[in-house]
């Protein structure tokens, strides 16, 4: 409904944007680090987390991939009214946002150029859970160790070796997120079982 | 209060969503230049504009702003950024390194350390370490994503043949985490070891030349040096005759019609707070001999 795409916005844009950028800023600084994020209200299946993110950082520059669930009508009218933002596919996609299974393949998403390797893909990650346990990472924005419960490690090792092009990653779960850009070591942590041979 | 008149930290939504934009891709590549839309300021470009506009991106109404130019919080540029931003943010300010939770800077890294809940901005005149061997955007750009830098390392080393030692002083090329060559801005490099492993967020704008980049915090930064001449962080072998700091950098500057000479911190917060701590420099020393 109109009414529902009008609603859910923020009501003091530009106090309001400014607070969820430092978070999201904060979050891509320091990988792993979960940050509380608000402002945003936006229709189902969006987190408060994404949504928010989404009315912080994209506008009618910003082409954004809706995957799988998040590809509903109630979400793009909301979006159309909040951003503006063109809805596009992956391989053309500034943001993409879904679930983990529907945002693949990861190789659809541009990774950047080595001229301009900034010219890549912020993926919006919804996740069940989002907790400092799990993976293992390394690297800038990391004092010695972090961890971080991302759904996989393989696909993020892959994408630091592209390093310095690669896909940054936003992992949003009810009003909390973290990130992990492409600059990150991941390593499964000790204890964690390794995946059996020819699994894949 | 906020003047009405502008928007929130002077900037438009959709200028400030785009700046924003730039400073994740800084973070997720450290070093490396983001090209941005910079836009006019309501102040000259040699005033610090691009970090203006990172401030502006970056600012809430709950923080608290400092500006220092070459350390100090009194000059005209440094007092109008911070009125501007009282102006249109509304945030309070003060000239506290630690009471500050963004401190926008020309030239220097406060002495006392940053912590991680703290960000630095930087005012970037130049942002192209290669530029002077190469003016070509095109060509730089080229020479980065092929990490083509011996050229950089050849004119450090024509300064040794020249002077015995590496002569560049300020604006000292880095490595980051082993990848990018990055200027520092015209910090002296006595600040480069401030750089890496820091707590805080490190930002640098540069207006004129649209470029935004970033060093996340507790990240390597290697001031780029040879075997046989590292690279030494110098400053004037004084103590500040003011506050007797022997760790601080130092200016020299005039004291009276004489031309007699004084060092002193260049940091003033730092110096004005060891001062109120009891530290007294030699300055005060010869005074009360004389006297
Ligand atoms: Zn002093």
């Amino acid at each position: 409904m109109l009414a529902d795409a009008l609603a859910g916005g923020f009501d003091t844009p530009a106090t309001q944007s400014a607070h969820a950028f430092r978070s999201v800023m904060e979050a891509m600084a320091r990988p792993g680090a979960i940050q509380g994020i608000q402002g945003g209200a936006p229709p189902a299946p969006l987190s408060v987390a994404a949504g928010t993110v989404l009315l912080t950082l994209c506008d009618t520059d910003t082409p954004i991939y809706l995957a799988g669930k998040a590809d509903h009508s109630d979400v793009r009218a909301w979006l159309a009214f909040h951003t503006g933002a063109p809805l596009t596919g992956p391989s053309h996609a500034m943001f993409a946002i879904g679930d983990w299974d529907a945002l693949m393949p990861l190789s659809s998403y541009p990774i950047g150029t080595s001229e301009y390797p900034d010219r890549s893909t912020t993926l919006i990650v919804e996740c069940a859970e989002l907790e400092a346990n799990g993976t293992t990472l390394r690297g800038p924005g990391i004092n010695s160790k972090a961890m971080l419960s991302l759904p996989e490690t393989r696909a993020f090792q892959d994408n630091r070796a592209l390093f310095p092009l690669g896909l940054d990653f936003i992992f949003t779960c009810g009003d909390r997120l973290a990130a992990l850009p492409r600059s990150t070591v991941v390593s499964r942590s000790h204890g964690e079982a390794a995946p059996a041979q020819g699994a894949f | 209060m906020t003047d009405q008149a502008y928007n929130f930290a002077y900037l438009d939504e959709q200028t400030k969503r785009m700046i924003r934009r730039a400073i994740l891709k800084g973070l997720a590549i450290p070093g490396y230049q983001v090209p941005f839309a910079s836009r006019e300021m309501p102040m000259p470009y040699g005033w610090g504009t691009g970090g203006v506009q990172v401030s502006a991106a970056i600012l809430t109404p709950d923080d608290t702003f400092k500006v220092i130019d070459q350390g100090a919080d009194d000059t005209t540029n440094a007092v109008s950024i911070r009125s501007f931003f009282e102006r249109t943010a509304g945030v309070a300010t003060t000239t506290a390194t630690s009471a500050a939770s963004v401190i926008q800077t020309r030239h220097r890294i406060p002495e006392e350390p940053l912590t991680e809940d703290q960000i630095l901005v930087y005012q970037v005149p130049i942002p192209e370490p290669l530029r002077f061997l190469e003016p070509r955007e095109s060509e730089t750009r080229k020479m980065h994503s092929l990490e083509e830098y011996g050229l950089m390392h050849v004119k450090l080393y024509e300064d040794i043949s020249r002077h015995g030692h590496i002569a560049t002083s300020y604006a000292y090329p880095v490595k980051v985490e082993e990848r990018y060559v990055m200027d520092p801005s015209p910090i002296p490099k006595f600040d480069n070891p401030k750089l890496g492993d820091m707590a805080a967020i490190q930002l640098f704008g540069a207006g004129r030349e649209q470029r935004i980049y970033a060093l996340p915090p507790y990240t390597q930064v290697v001031s780029l040096d040879f075997e046989d001449h590292p690279f030494e962080a110098t400053k004037a072998d004084q103590v500040c005759g003011l506050c007797g700091a022997t760790d601080s950098y130092l200016d020299e500057v005039i004291v009276d019609d004489a031309g007699g000479r004084l060092f002193c911190c260049s940091d003033t917060d730092y110096c004005t707070a060891r001062r109120a701590q009891g530290h007294q420099g030699p300055a005060f020393l010869d005074s009360e001999a004389v006297a």
